[in-house]
C-alpha cells in the first residue's frame, strides 16, 4: 500500500531526511519510532502528499506523491501534530464540512458524520464548539476527521501527544480498531505506545531509517543486548560516568530506592566483572549483579546512539 | 465548482461567527454615512449626479480598505492555526481554494455595497439620479474592492501571520494607487505602463460618472486574476518548500 524508495528531504542546507526506504503492506498499522526531530513528521508529510521529497520516490495506493498527489488526496486520512480546527465551529458542522471537502457523497454525509462521532466517543460534545474543547476532544476530532471519508490509508502523526492516561488507552483502542480496514502509519516518541499499538515498527534518527521489524524481531536482531543490574549501598561520584565509558555500554540509569542505589545498564556485551572491578575499586559495596534480556528499550536506545558517538564509531 | 462553494460558504459563515465581520462591515457603513453627508451632499448646492460621483470617489477608498481587511486573513490565518494541513491533504486544488476564500470576500463586499445603497437613495427626496448611473458606480465599488482583496488575498498567502499580510497588503495597494505619479515623472514606454496599471486614476473615475469602458472592466478583471493566480501558485510551492 505504501512504498518509499530512497527518501531524501532538505531544507537550505539541513538534510531533514535522509535514503529512507521501507514498505508497508495494506491493513498494516506501523509506527515511526523517533526522538523530537528525527524526520518522522518529514515522512509522514511526503506520505501525506503535501510535501515533496528533494530526492527518491514515494507511493501510497499505488500513486506517485510527486507526480499524482491528487490521487493520494482521495486515499488518505491525515491528522497532523495540531489538530487541523477552526475554533468558530462546531464539532457537528466542522465534521459535516470536512467529509464534503473529501467527496463524501451528499446523501451519506450525515451517516459517516454519526459514524466517527460514534467511534471517537465524540457524542456529548457534537453541538459544542471547537474552541470550548479540551486538548483530548480536539485530538478526537482531529482523528474524526481523519476518518471521515473511510479512507484506505490513516497517518498520524504524534496521535497521543498531550493526552492524559485515561485518554492514551482510549486512543490505543480506537486506532488498534481500525487494523485490517485501513493502512494506518502512526507516528511517536514515546516506545511503549508504538510497541502496544503497531505491528511492525520503523526507527527512525537523524533523518535516517536505523532499524524496521516487530518488537519480537528488533529485540532479535541485537540478541547481545542486555541488562544489567547493579545494586549498591551507595553511589560513589562519577561512577555513572565511568561506566558509560565501557565498551558496549549503551545507557547507564540510576534508580534511587530504599536500601541503597540500583544501576541499570544496557549493553551489547558482558561486562559484569568490568562493573564489579569498577565497584568495588572505588570502595562500595556490591549488593548484587544480575543480567537480563534488555526490552525494546535498551534496543531504541542503542539505535539512536547520538550522533558525536555514531561518528566516532 | 462545488468545492469552491463550499470553502466560501464556510468563510462567510466564520465572517458573521467572529466579530471581525460585523466590525468591518459597520466601519465601513459609519464612516460612508459621514462622508456622504459631510462631503458629497456638503453644504454648498450641488447636482444630484456630482453629489452621487463624489459619494463614489470617497467610497472606493473604503473598499479598498475593506478589501485589504478582509482578505488578509484568508490565507496567514490558515497557517498560524495549523488549518491550511487539512485542504493540502483533501482532494481540493490549490486553485479552489483560491478561488473559494476569494468568492467569500467578494460576496461579503457586495453584501456591504448592498447595505449603503440607502446613502444615495437619499439623493432622490430632494434631486433624481439615473438607475445606470448608480449601477456603474457601484460596479466600480465592488471591482475595486474585490481587486484590493485579490492584493491582500495574495499578500495573505505570502506572509506567516495576519499583521504582516495587512502590512503587505496595503503596500502593495499604495504601490498600484500611486503608480500613475510614477507615471508623470517617467518617459515613454513606461509613462503609458505605469499610467495603465494605476488601480485607481485612470480606471475608476469614468465609472464614478456612469461611464462604463471595457478597457476599464478587463483592468480590474485582470488584476483580480492576475493576484488569485499568484497566490495558487505561492500555495503549490509550498508543498515543494515545506
Amino acid at each position: 500500500m505504501i512504498v518509499a524508495e530512497n527518501l531524501s528531504k532538505s531544507y537550505g542546507g539541513h538534510r531533514a531526511i535522509d535514503s529512507v526506504s521501507f514498505r508497508i503492506g495494506a491493513g498494516e498499522i506501523v509506527g515511526l519510532l523517533g526522538l523530537n526531530g528525527a524526520g518522522k513528521s518529514t515522512i509522514l508529510k511526503i506520505l501525506g502528499s503535501f510535501l515533496m521529497p528533494s530526492a527518491g520516490r514515494a507511493l501510497v495506493g499505488g500513486y506517485s506523491v510527486d507526480e499524482n498527489p491528487e490521487a493520494i488526496r482521495r486515499l488518505i486520512g491525515y491528522l497532523p501534530d495540531v489538530p487541523p480546527l477552526y475554533d468558530e465551529m462546531t464539532v457537528d458542522a466542522y465534521l459535516r464540512y470536512v467529509a464534503k471537502l473529501k467527496n463524501v457523497a451528499h446523501g451519506d454525509v450525515a451517516k459517516r458524520v454519526d459514524f466517527v462521532v460514534g467511534k471517537t466517543n465524540l457524542k456529548r460534545v457534537v453541538k459544542y464548539q471547537l474552541g470550548d474543547l479540551s486538548h483530548g476532544f480536539r485530538q478526537r476530532v482531529g482523528i474524526a476527521q481523519a476518518l471521515v471519508h473511510n479512507p484506505k490509508v490513516i497517518i498520524l502523526d504524534e496521535p497521543i501527544n498531550g493526552l492524559d492516561p485515561v485518554q492514551i488507552v482510549e486512543m490505543r483502542d480506537l486506532i488498534t480498531s481500525l487494523r485490517g480496514q485501513h493502512t494506518v502509519v502512526l507516528s511517536s516518541h514515546i516506545l511503549s505506545e508504538i510497541t502496544r499499538t503497531c505491528d511492525r515498527v520503523l526507527v527512525v534518527d537523524h533523518g535516517r531509517l536505523v532499524a524496521e521489524g516487530s518488537e519480537a524481531s528488533l529485540q532479535a536482531t541485537m540478541t547481545q543486548t542486555m541488562r544489567l543490574t547493579c545494586e549498591l549501598d551507595r553511589l560513589p561520584e562519577g561512577l555513572i560516568a565511568t561506566l558509560q565509558k565501557l565498551p558496549g555500554v549503551a545507557k547507564v540509569q540510576r534508580i534511587t530506592g530504599q536500601g541503597g542505589e540500583r544501576l541499570l545498564l544496557d549493553t551489547d556485551a558482558d561486562v559484569r566483572s568490568q562493573v564489579a572491578k569498577l565497584v568495588v575499586d572505588t570502595g562500595v559495596g556490591l549488593l548484587g549483579l544480575s543480567r537480563s534480556e534488555a526490552g525494546l528499550e535498551g534496543v531504541f536506545m542503542k539505535l539512536i546512539k547520538p550522533a558525536e558517538e555514531r561518528a566516532h564509531g | 465548482m462545488a468545492k469552491v462553494l463550499l470553502v466560501a460558504r464556510r468563510e462567510l459563515r466564520a465572517f458573521f461567527s467572529t466579530w471581525m465581520g460585523y466590525i468591518i462591515a459597520a466601519a465601513a457603513l459609519f464612516i460612508e454615512g459621514l462622508l456622504f453627508n459631510a462631503y458629497a451632499v456638503g453644504s454648498s448646492p450641488k447636482l444630484s449626479a456630482e453629489v452621487l460621483s463624489d459619494y463614489f470617489y470617497f467610497a472606493s477608498g473604503i473598499a479598498m480598505v475593506a478589501g485589504i481587511f478582509l482578505a488578509m486573513r484568508l490565507i496567514a490565518e490558515e497557517k498560524q492555526n495549523g488549518t491550511l494541513v487539512l485542504f493540502y491533504t483533501s482532494p481540493i486544488s490549490e486553485r479552489q481554494l483560491i478561488y473559494g476564500k476569494f468568492l467569500s470576500v467578494f460576496a461579503f463586499l457586495v453584501v456591504i455595497q448592498a447595505l449603503s445603497l440607502y446613502l444615495p437613495a437619499l439623493i432622490f427626496i430632494n434631486g433624481k439620479i439615473s438607475f445606470g448611473h448608480l449601477a456603474s458606480g457601484y460596479l466600480a465599488l465592488i471591482l475595486i474592492g474585490a481587486a484590493a482583496a485579490a492584493i491582500s488575498l495574495f499578500a495573505s498567502a505570502i506572509s506567516p501571520n495576519q499583521l504582516v499580510a495587512g502590512v503587505t497588503g496595503t503596500l502593495f495597494l499604495v504601490t498600484f494607487l500611486v503608480l500613475w505619479m510614477v507615471a508623470d515623472i517617467v518617459e515613454a514606454p513606461f509613462k503609458e505602463i505605469f499610467g495603465y496599471l494605476a488601480i485607481h486614476n485612470r480606471h475608476f473615475p469614468p465609472f464614478s460618472q456612469g461611464i462604463v469602458h471595457t478597457r476599464d472592466l478587463v483592468y480590474y478583471g485582470s488584476v483580480i486574476v492576475f493576484f488569485l493566480e499568484c497566490s495558487v501558485r505561492v500555495l503549490e510551492a509550498r508543498r515543494w518548500r515545506g
